[in-house]
């Protein structure tokens, strides 16, 4: 492309700036384009996160229902028959309403919450204030990407009221399960639903994909080199990177499932008999679709927790007064664990009919993810080692995210060997790994941003008092619900089962499953006082009466209290130093902003 | 404000956005590949000849980016005309390049290969007409950019959105290319 046209663009992007920052003295946005079809990636931010506390709310009260039965296999709860009708009759869940409930949870909270809502809201929020800039690269791309969701989102609740119910195969959507509707009630119009709200999914996923990525490569402030750049920009960047080159070739997977559900392709499908009828599908294979499936299905899980490692170690920085450690070694282990992310998609598949000779290769890859994620927690460690640590509720939580990464990591040691996971392989073992490691660390993240950022997003504080209480109770509930589990999967009690009360073998596990159900409805119950603190603090809470409320060094505090559309009423600030200079010198904390001085050296 | 780093940045943002979008897009067809070639490494594969209208689908895609090349030069000029007959005529290619995929695909049900036939044929289907829908989707950019050439309440001076179709239109031409060269080696 020519100097000339490049110059023309530029002036034109430095023009869309400056109308949008005049437009917003001259006159109040009308609602709709303020809270609706907004273009301020700030605004977009807090619709995703809204819609993602939605779904949070109905994913995780799916896992109290199911826990119930799991629970109280013989008790009948009238209540679910009012809620549930038919699919709860006499109070207690029929068993296809238990597969429904146990899909639907694992595909709300693993792409609605923890995907949409924790990388969408954050990388909006964050990515064009603390880079410096007014906005997004494309803000109307932006607006779309949340409308996409909005809409995948109503197809997915859709789903949830059809008659033959929602998809009920399991969250991975296995052929030939998913792909014949004869299969089972849950395998009818429900999976044609999920695969569609899962396409537009996709579809918002790589508009705002690109849309981080072009900004924070391409509209960062002057001075703000990439080394400059605070850890969270850097695991957005990552996130956002494995989003973009996975989420096609899921699409492409349920590209090829839809057509065996309707065009009578083969893809996945062979030699199956559906109650003694032989099906005509020949020359398919179910491990195609594992194979494209997983490949996205593991770059997913670091796609849920970059974001959260990013704010845990910005928060942990701001907390503990102390500049991070290792900040190269932190963006050297996100790289690696990028680049890792993609070729350890097999270990989901060791007992599926992959070739053992292969899986001895992705049991090595799998392991050296050990190496950036050991590295990752020494420096967290040693960022709050000796730090004038002040217990906010985020601070809290990101501790609380390095426990539960810590503990749910060496869980995935021994379920990354494809030995022990002959035994380990679906049973409550796994479940209690992934929910440590990748849920409640995700979560912790989550809150951690929610807490930290929530002055930023509404010019409030959130009540401290119920963030403690909201703190441990989780933290402890999260221990009691998961660690019992361990020992219930080392005794080979498999996963997705209805009841097991009938089992000899682990009818020994039925006072450890009440209990696991009773700690699971505390918690849940103590979300719902977070939800409530949430909406409260946003018309209630404490306000905030200064710019820099945790004294913290990066761009985004130097915004007005309640930033316009542009986010810096004047000039963008330039950038001098990095986002790290706390106890520097003396000085409490040296914002990014100030010149490096005479006698000082940068970092 | 102006001050801002003008000379910092050095690719226009939606540029930067296609090329990324182009790797997803890449990502994406690399999914439908690989799983062709897992496919055609187990037992139960049929092979046969591609319909032979695909060479001339891919002399019109060929065509067309040429002129899209063409248009962008015009534009550059500012010979608005030319730029507007160029544009249309991509478009058209574009359309003619769809119909002959088309085409392809009822030669091969006439030959006993209907979609729902051997699994080397659904692929075939589906790859391809992956494809053709995302050079639609081109087309469907050149009619908006069609629109705006003709627009004479507000006029763009700006060859950024024609230099983001055109970057486009030959990323689905190079594709189509090594989707036909990946097909025909790999039958």
């Amino acid at each position: 492309m020519s100097n000339e046209a490049t110059l023309h663009s530029q002036q034109e992007v430095m023009h869309g700036a400056h109308d949008h920052h005049d437009h917003d003295h001259h006159h109040e946005d009308s609602f709709i384009s303020k809270y609706v079809f907004s273009l301020d990636h700030k605004m977009i931010a807090k619709q995703f996160l809204i819609t993602g506390i939605i779904w949070a709310i109905i994913g995780a009260f799916f896992s109290v229902v199911f826990r119930l039965q799991l629970g109280f296999p013989d008790a009948t709860f009238p209540w679910l028959e009012s809620i549930l009708g038919h699919w709860a009759k006499g109070g207690r869940i029929t068993p296809e309403a238990y597969y429904a409930l146990v899909t639907m949870h694992g595909t709300i909270l693993v792409f609605f919450v923890l995907t949409a809502g924790l990388s969408g809201t954050f990388s909006n929020l964050l990515i064009p204030l603390q880079v410096g800039a007014r906005d997004m690269a494309s803000p109307f791309m932006n607006c779309l990407s949340y409308w996409f969701f909005f809409l995948a989102s109503l197809v997915m609740m859709a789903s949830l009221f059809v008659q033959t119910g929602p998809a009920s195969g399991g969250w991975t959507m296995y052929p030939p399960l998913s792909a014949l509707g004869d299969a089972s009630i849950g395998s009818k119009i429900g999976v044609d639903l999920w695969l569609i709200s899962m396409a537009l999914f996709v579809v918002s996923q790589l508009l705002g994909g690109l849309n981080y990525i072009s900004t924070l490569l391409n509209m960062r402030t002057k001075g703000m080199s990439m080394t400059k750049m605070p850890l969270t920009i850097w695991s957005f960047f990552f996130t956002a990177v494995l989003g973009v080159l996975s989420f096609p070739v899921l699409l492409s997977g349920f590209i090829l499932l839809l057509m065996d559900r309707h065009a009578g392709t083969s893809f996945y499908l062979s030699d199956i008999f559906i109650a003694g009828k032989a099906l005509a599908n020949e020359g398919g294979s179910a491990i195609l679709y594992q194979h494209l499936f997983w490949f996205l299905g593991h770059p997913e899980v670091y796609i849920i927790i970059l974001p959260a490692m990013g704010m845990v170690s910005e928060v942990l920085a701001v907390s503990s007064r102390k500049p991070i450690f290792g900040y190269l070694a932190m963006i050297g282990s996100l790289f690696a664990i990028c680049i890792l992310a993609f070729l350890v998609w097999a270990h989901h598949m060791f007992v599926t009919g992959l070739n053992p000779f292969l899986g001895a290769f992705f049991v090595l890859l799998t392991l050296l993810i050990a190496v950036p994620s050991a590295i990752k927690v020494f420096n967290w460690l040693t960022t709050i080692w000796k730090g004038n640590i002040r217990f906010t509720p985020a601070s809290l939580f990101s501790i609380g995210f390095v426990s539960t990464f810590i503990s749910g990591g060496l869980t995935g040691i021994w379920l990354g060997n494809s030995s022990i996971d002959i035994h380990l392989h679906d049973t409550y073992f796994v479940i209690a790994h992934f929910h440590i490691v990748m849920g409640v660390s995700a979560f912790f993240g989550m809150f951690a941003g929610i807490y930290h950022w929530f002055p930023k997003m509404y010019g409030r504080f959130m009540n401290n008092t119920i963030g403690y209480i909201h703190f441990w109770v989780t933290l402890i509930g999260a221990y009691l619900i998961f660690w019992p589990m361990h020992y219930e999967g080392m005794a080979g009690m498999p996963r997705r089962y209805f009841d097991y009360s009938s089992w000899t073998s682990f009818n020994q596990f039925g006072g450890l499953n009440q209990f696991i159900s009773i700690v699971v409805i505390l918690v849940f119950a103590t979300q719902l006082l977070f939800v409530f603190n949430f909406f409260y603090s946003i018309f209630k809470g404490r306000k905030l009466t200064e710019q820099n409320p945790w004294k913290a060094t990066s761009l985004e505090w130097t915004t007005p209290i309640n930033p316009g559309h542009g986010n810096w009423p004047g000039e963008i600030p330039e950038v001098h130093r990095w986002a790290y200079d706390y106890s520097k010198d003396g000085r409490d904390f040296i914002p990014q902003t100030e010149p490096i001085g005479p006698n000082e050296s940068a970092h | 404000m102006h001050t801002m780093s003008i000379q910092r940045k050095k690719i226009h943002p939606h540029k930067y956005s296609l090329w990324i979008a182009m790797g997803s897009i890449t990502m994406m067809f690399i999914g439908f590949t690989s799983a062709y070639v897992v496919k055609r490494s187990q037992a139960n594969w049929l092979a046969f000849e591609l319909p032979h209208i695909f060479w001339l689908s891919t002399a019109v895609i060929l065509l067309s980016s040429l002129t899209i090349h063409l248009a962008l030069k015009q534009f550059r000029e500012r010979n608005m005309q030319r730029y507007k007959q160029l544009i249309t005529l991509t478009a058209v290619l574009g359309v003619i390049f769809a119909a002959c995929q088309w085409i392809g695909f009822s030669q091969l049900k006439n030959s006993g290969l209907p979609l729902n036939g051997p699994v080397s044929a659904s692929f075939i289907y589906v790859i391809v007409g992956v494809h053709m829908l995302h050079v639609l989707g081109g087309v469907v950019a050149l009619l908006i950019m069609f629109a705006r050439a003709y627009r004479t309440r507000i006029r763009t001076y700006s060859s950024v959105p024609i230099e983001v179709a055109a970057t486009y239109w030959h990323f689905v031409d190079v594709l189509w290319i090594y989707l036909l060269i990946f097909l025909s080696i790999a039958r």
